[in-house]
């Protein structure tokens, strides 16, 4: 189980607030660190791996539950 | 025209005017652009924020702004419940709120949600263990206004709080007709979530706020753009956020004087009225409740058509409450609390400002009891039934 070291919790936000938010916190961390994005918003599972990808941040892992999804980023730049 | 409808429509400060001006004619950069013009919109806006959450001893991402202290409960009720229904779909709200959370919980109860309206006594307070005694295992909210708007009875809401949070239940509170008039601090009153209003301390109408505790989570009422982190989208009223900042900012440095001047104030009307006018007592806690506010009982007399005599003398006054003038509708308030529907018709409300002058005072009382008497005499004959 990934631990992460910081959470952002998206719940109830819509695209594109989540992104935003989580470049925002991602800039706070340190290289190497996972953030946790919690979300309900599908189009996070879209927009989240795109978003990475161009940021040259890698997409650790992605939980489905339920309608509720939890994606993990790990800083790498 | 001396006016005496402080709690329904307060004046604005000039000097909260004169903060807006700049925001109406010269400065109209987007908060959400990355010009020079729309940064320093943005700052304007944060600013406000700051002071507003200063007032009420809040952190700053916890205030999101809205158009009025309606669409704040709206937020809140629709938005809290919405966010926690996996965990019980049962809703606690006292039955002397405002028609913005009644209202929210009737369109909640036709998608599902169980609503529980705990009675007040006949002083409008609600008892604690009677909202304990409402308590289910899946009760998700809680909401109590601090003050009630319409009789000016204050509420126990910490210890509400306590008894919703040890059962797992978040709370809300409107503190919407408290503003100016009591200290509000949400760490003290430990809520989860508190309405705001920017008339109520002088501001400008069209802005509210809601305070959200970190970390809870709300389901948006309006989407569709990025404003307020997503949690409440369109173009914001950047004029009106920054006059209520400026109100904020000036009840925060100068609560201790109007306090002071309000409980002033309430006795010598108070005590005025009681000595000049028999048959007339207050509807609600005559201790617990907002200094300077007034839901008086006056026996024998319709209060429309006091307000309107008195209108014609120069003083304005309300009746009921503000939302339900023109519906002409017997207070939820005043049948809470055991007035019947005739009774109810006999109330009156009348709100001071630390402003009010003393001589105003009994002016109005003069006039009063002149209209009051008046009045009196001609329904003694034409209406048996008060």
């Amino acid at each position: 189980m990934i631990q992460p070291n910081t959470i952002l919790d998206t719940y109830g936000l819509l695209c594109p607030v989540p992104i935003i938010k989580t470049a925002e916190a991602v800039a706070q961390l340190s290289y190497g660190d996972i953030l946790e994005v919690q979300a309900d918003d599908d189009q996070i599972l879209e927009d989240l791996p795109a978003w990475c990808a161009s940021h040259g941040h890698t997409l650790v892992e992605t939980i489905q539950d339920n309608g509720e999804f939890r994606l993990f980023v790990r800083k790498d730049t | 025209m001396k006016y005496y409808d402080h709690s329904s429509a307060p004046l604005i400060d000039p000097r909260v005017i004169d903060s807006m001006v700049f925001y109406l004619r010269e400065s109209f950069g987007d908060p959400s652009g990355l010009h020079q013009l729309g940064i320093e919109a943005r700052e304007a806006v944060e600013e406000s924020r700051r002071m507003v959450a200063n007032l009420i001893g809040s952190e700053l991402g916890e205030i999101i702004f809205t158009a009025s202290g309606s669409e704040a409960d709206n937020l809140a009720i629709k938005g809290l419940s919405q966010a926690r229904e996996k965990y019980g779909r049962h809703i606690i709200v006292s039955n002397i709120e405002h028609h913005a959370i009644l209202y929210s919980t009737k369109t909640l109860e036709r998608h599902g949600f169980e609503i529980t309206l705990v009675p007040v006594g006949n002083d409008g307070i609600v008892d604690p263990d009677e909202v304990l005694r409402a308590m289910r295992p899946d009760t998700i909210l809680v909401s109590v206004m601090l003050a009630n708007d319409q009789i000016g009875t204050i509420q126990p809401i910490h210890e509400i709080s306590d008894i919703a949070h040890k059962q797992g239940a978040i709370v809300h509170s409107d503190a919407v007709s408290a503003m100016g008039r009591l200290p509000i601090n949400v760490k003290n009153l430990k809520v989860d979530a508190l309405s705001i209003s920017a008339r109520y301390i002088n501001g400008p109408p069209g802005v509210g706020a809601l305070y959200l505790k970190a970390g809870t989570r709300i389901r948006p009422q309006i989407e569709g753009g990025t404003q307020e982190g997503g949690r409440r989208s369109g173009y914001e009223n950047i004029p009106a956020i920054i006059g209520f900042g400026k109100a904020a900012e000036l009840i925060t440095n100068e609560f201790p004087r109007r306090k002071h001047r309000l409980k002033t104030l309430d006795a010598l009307f108070w005590n005025g009225l009681k000595n000049r006018l028999p048959e007339v007592s207050l509807n609600g806690h005559p201790i617990q409740r907002l200094p300077g506010h007034f839901n008086l009982w006056i026996k024998g007399v319709d209060s429309e058509s006091l307000v309107l005599m008195l209108d014609e003398r120069g003083i304005a006054v309300s009746m009921g409450s503000s939302c339900m003038s023109h519906a002409s509708k017997a207070s939820h308030v005043l049948i809470a609390i055991g007035r019947n529907p005739a009774e109810a018709r006999c109330s009156l409300m009348v709100s001071l400002s630390p402003n009010t002058k003393e001589s105003e005072i009994e002016e109005v009382l003069d006039t009063l009891v002149n209209v009051v008497h008046k009045l009196r005499k001609i329904m003694g004959t034409n209406n048996p039934q008060i």
